[in-house]
């Protein structure tokens, strides 16, 4: 383990346990006002924690002693970029390696690296408040990673920003994330899927589940769960623009890029299909009109979920209406066909061909 | 609380009237009307007497007498700085009498055309050392004051004190370096009373007025400037004769008494 | 560049008010400038009292200035960063100059640095004497000025908040680096504008120096002393060089807002 932190902050109720290992990201995934901007406020060492530790590759930053915040090598990504508004993007930039020592010229050479990673080099001489919020949000995380830190934390980075934007900075930070240790704290269940390795539910300052992302968000534990409970996670890899299974199917999607003009998806790039459970339609037999996914399954638990039936199988989990339920007389064991159309199944890259 | 907060809303109605007024004068730009004395016309008479600061304590005893004397009349005074009350009268202050601290002031006056009636002396008042109740460096004497370890403060000498302070020193041929020259006798008495100076110039009637905190020194060279105070009635009086019985009540022997009770010398005439 | 209009939010009866505010502020000062006697004022201020009191007046005030940066920036920061009642305490007690007549804050300094003051005789002691020196002149302004540039400073940087501190933070700065990078040019404009308004102040300051410092050509009569000391002896001089104080105060304002445009070029 890398990172490791129990963080108790009493004034906000809050009581964690975290570890995230080298290279991992870990979502801390749960409802506003759960208190995950608090625990990353102590990982990153602006808040005292009123209890506990954090341990960073052994070193102790919390806990018997204290590390200030500058001296801890974690960044921390806020919600809002938050660039010095006196700087330009550029020294924004090279703000952090100048802070750790590096010499004026070295330090733009690294800033302008970073700005080219993230494809904001045009707007290198601007001052930041001529950037749109997307472009600021890009130009925060050259910032971060210029700094190389050990620990990258995230705070709902994308809730800032508007619909068109957000896509675009996701993608972004997907790359950057990719062997990257990391804890990003977010309320939205798909990016916790599509960002994260690990998943952390916390609710009322205590974290309530904890696991592998495609177990946390397909079979969740807690309450807050349950509101996304069953959403489909199907990971593979790119093959003429679908997802080939690991079980060697092909599902057909959209995929969400947000360069303009699209660009397609490489053969090979590791992808992360979303589905949700309402889109996916339940048949006996194959359904006529020719959907282009008709994905053979078998029926393995059957429960209800609010007035709807969720039908789990070996593959994909669909919610069905009872009436629907009936009509086709499922039962464990039923050898079903899925259909879902290709327009709800979301296609991300999560691979990395940087 | 009521009372107070009536009184706070009338200073502001009368601010802002000033303030309407200053704009109505702009924008009609006529002639300021001076007839501000033309309401004190009834039964009961009110004299506005303006004087010399140090006059203070003996005008005020002889106004309380003055009005006992002629029932019905009030006496009002202006105290201040002699040039600072020609300069009001100037601008159109009313008053009916004026006395200051000096004939130059009164020469003033009198050349603006202000005065009713001939200046007449009424008192003079010399100057005196002032050092603070234990005398720290010892001063007994004018020259003692050209020491450069006694810290002196004097009246700068463009005020009346200051060129009586300066007319003595010539006299008495030294050389004084203050370390402040003030701007008036409270000024220079303050400093000394505080104890931030050793000594200073001021009148006899000054110390006289500052208690024990100041001890007066007497020095020879003091009759080299002696200071007549004159006073006059003045042409603006709505209450010429009530002005003119106003003087004669200073000159009279009551009032040179308390004029000599507070320290001054009698006019040399 | 916007065009040259007055708003007035839609109810236009706010004009006569704000005219007749105008007129109350400047019409003194145009009439000032009327009744000086053109023809002498040049003589009148170039006078050898008037050069020593403007030259006595720019010095003293801009080591006091200094004086208000070295002692009140620091003050600020630790208002600003402060909370609770300790804090609201230190701001009363930093702020009381502002609230107080200059006269009693003469009166206040004499009681602590006078020669027979609290520390008076400690300095007497040392072998420095405060009073009538210009020292006291600088003392004295600087006590009467430096509120005006805490709260300014402070206000901007309460406004800016710790937001930017957090991140040069997590970026690796150290608290003195975030300070010299982050914090202050952040809070410049506040920092610009209240040092213009200390020296402003020390340049006006008459009550606290007349009380403390006394009155002496060349060491302690500044150009506010010397306007009211020429009240006396020559008022065609003080009126004369009370103007050549407002040309100063509207030269300062002027540099104000040069100053402010220049650093918000760009900003909407």
């Amino acid at each position: 383990m890398t990172l490791d932190a129990t963080v108790r902050l009493d004034d906000r109720a809050v009581d964690v346990s975290l570890s995230v290992a080298d290279g991992e990201t870990l979502a801390l995934l749960g409802p506003n006002g759960a208190g995950k901007s608090s625990v990353l406020a102590a990982l990153a060492g602006l808040v005292r924690p009123d209890a506990g530790h954090v341990t960073l590759d052994g070193r102790v930053l919390a806990g018997d002693t204290w590390v200030p915040a500058h001296d801890r090598d974690i960044a921390l990504l806020a919600q809002d970029a938050r660039l010095f508004p006196h700087l330009s993007v550029l020294d924004n930039v090279a703000f952090g390696p100048r802070a750790r020592g590096a010499g004026r010229r070295g330090a733009r050479a690294t800033g302008e690296r970073w700005l080219a990673e993230v494809g904001i080099t045009a707007y290198a001489h601007r001052r930041p408040h001529e950037l749109s919020g997307g472009q600021q949000q890009r130009v925060a995380v050259a910032r971060a990673l210029a700094t190389e830190p050990r620990v990258l934390l995230v705070d709902e980075p994308l809730s800032a920003l508007d619909v068109e934007a957000a896509p675009d900075v996701r993608d972004l930070l997907r790359r950057v994330l990719a062997d990257r240790t990391a804890v990003v704290v977010t309320h939205d269940v798909v990016d916790a899927a599509l960002l994260a390795d690990r998943v952390a539910v916390m609710e009322h300052g205590r974290v309530v589940d904890e696991g592998p992302a495609a177990r946390v968000l397909g079979r969740p534990r807690s309450d807050f769960g349950a509101r996304f409970a069953g959403l489909n996670l199907v990971r593979g890899v790119a093959e003429s623009g679908a997802l080939r299974m690991p079980d060697g199917r092909l599902l057909h999607g959209l995929a969400e890029e947000r360069e303009d003009p699209p660009v397609p998806i490489h053969d090979g790039a590791r992808l992360t299909a979303v589905v949700a459970p309402t889109a996916v339609g339940v048949h006996l037999t194959h359904p006529h009109g020719s959907p282009r996914n008709a994905l053979t399954a078998t029926v393995t638990d059957l429960e209800p979920h609010g007035h709807l039936v969720r039908v789990r199988t070996d593959t994909l989990t669909a919610d069905i209406t009872p009436g629907a339920a009936a009509e086709l007389g499922l039962r464990r064991g039923s050898a079903v066909v899925l259909s879902v159309k290709a327009t709800e199944v979301h296609l991300h890259v999560t691979g990395t061909d940087l | 609380m009521s009372a107070r907060w009536a009184r706070t809303r009338s200073y502001a109605v009368r601010a802002g009237a000033a303030v309407t007024g200053l704009t109505l004068l702009v924008a009609c730009s006529g002639p300021a009307s001076s007839g501000e004395g033309a309401a004190t016309t009834s039964a009961d008479t009110t004299l506005t007497v303006f004087a010399a600061a140090s006059l203070q304590t003996p005008f005020e005893a002889i106004g309380a007498a003055f009005e006992e004397a002629n029932p019905g009349t009030t006496v009002r005074f202006g105290f201040g700085g002699s040039s600072g009350l020609v300069a009001q009268l100037t601008e159109g202050a009313p008053a009916d009498v004026l006395a200051t601290a000096n004939e130059a002031t009164m020469t003033t006056a009198e050349s603006a055309g202000l005065l009713a009636g001939t200046p007449r002396p009424f008192a003079t008042n010399v100057l005196q050392i002032a050092v603070p109740a234990d005398n720290p460096r010892r001063v007994d004497a004018l020259a003692d004051l050209a020491d450069p370890a006694t810290k002196v403060v004097l009246c700068a000498p463009a005020v009346p004190c200051g060129a009586a302070s300066l007319a003595v020193e010539k006299a008495a041929g030294i050389d004084i370096t203050p370390v402040s020259e003030e701007q008036s006798v409270t000024d220079v008495l303050g400093k000394v009373r505080s104890g931030e100076a050793d000594a200073g110039l001021v009148y006899v009637t000054d110390v006289r007025g500052a208690g024990d905190s100041v001890r007066g020194i007497d020095f020879p060279e003091a009759a080299k400037a002696v200071n007549t105070y004159p006073i006059a009635t003045l042409k603006g009086s709505e209450n010429a004769s009530f002005a003119i019985k106003f003087v004669a009540a200073v000159t009279s022997p009551d009032g040179q008494r308390v004029l000599r009770d507070a320290g001054f010398s009698p006019a040399t005439p | 560049m916007r065009g040259a209009r007055l708003g007035v939010a839609g109810v236009p009866w706010l004009l006569v008010p704000a005219a007749l505010g105008t007129a109350l502020v400047a019409l003194p000062v145009v009439a000032m400038a009327l009744t000086v006697e053109w023809s002498q004022f040049w003589s009148l201020v170039t006078s050898e009292p008037s050069r020593d009191a403007l030259w006595l007046s720019l010095r003293t005030a801009t080591v006091s200035t200094l004086l208000c940066l070295v002692l009140g920036v620091p003050l600020a920061l630790v208002l600003a960063r402060s909370h609770g009642r300790a804090a609201t305490l230190l701001r009363s007690v930093v702020l009381l100059p502002l609230v107080l007549p200059p006269v009693v804050g003469g009166i206040a300094l004499l009681q602590a640095f006078g020669r027979r003051g609290l520390l008076g005789g400690s300095f007497t002691a040392l072998g420095v004497d405060i009073a009538f020196t210009t020292t006291a002149v600088v003392i004295a302004q600087t006590f009467v000025a430096m509120p005006f540039l805490v709260l300014s400073l402070e206000g901007a940087l309460r406004s800016t908040g710790t937001r930017f501190e957090d991140v040069a933070a997590t970026l690796g700065a150290a608290p003195s680096l975030t300070l010299r990078r982050v914090t202050l040019p952040l809070a410049l404009p506040g920092l610009v504008s209240g040092t213009i308004l200390a020296f402003a102040r020390c340049l006006g300051e008459f009550g606290a120096t007349i009380t403390f410092a006394g009155s002496l050509q060349g060491t302690t009569r500044t150009l506010p002393l010397e306007i009211y000391l020429q009240r006396e002896g020559d008022p065609r001089a003080a009126v004369a060089l009370s103007l050549v104080l407002v040309a100063v105060a509207v030269l300062v304002i002027g540099l104000t807002r040069a100053r402010r445009s220049s650093l918000t070029a760009g900003t909407p």
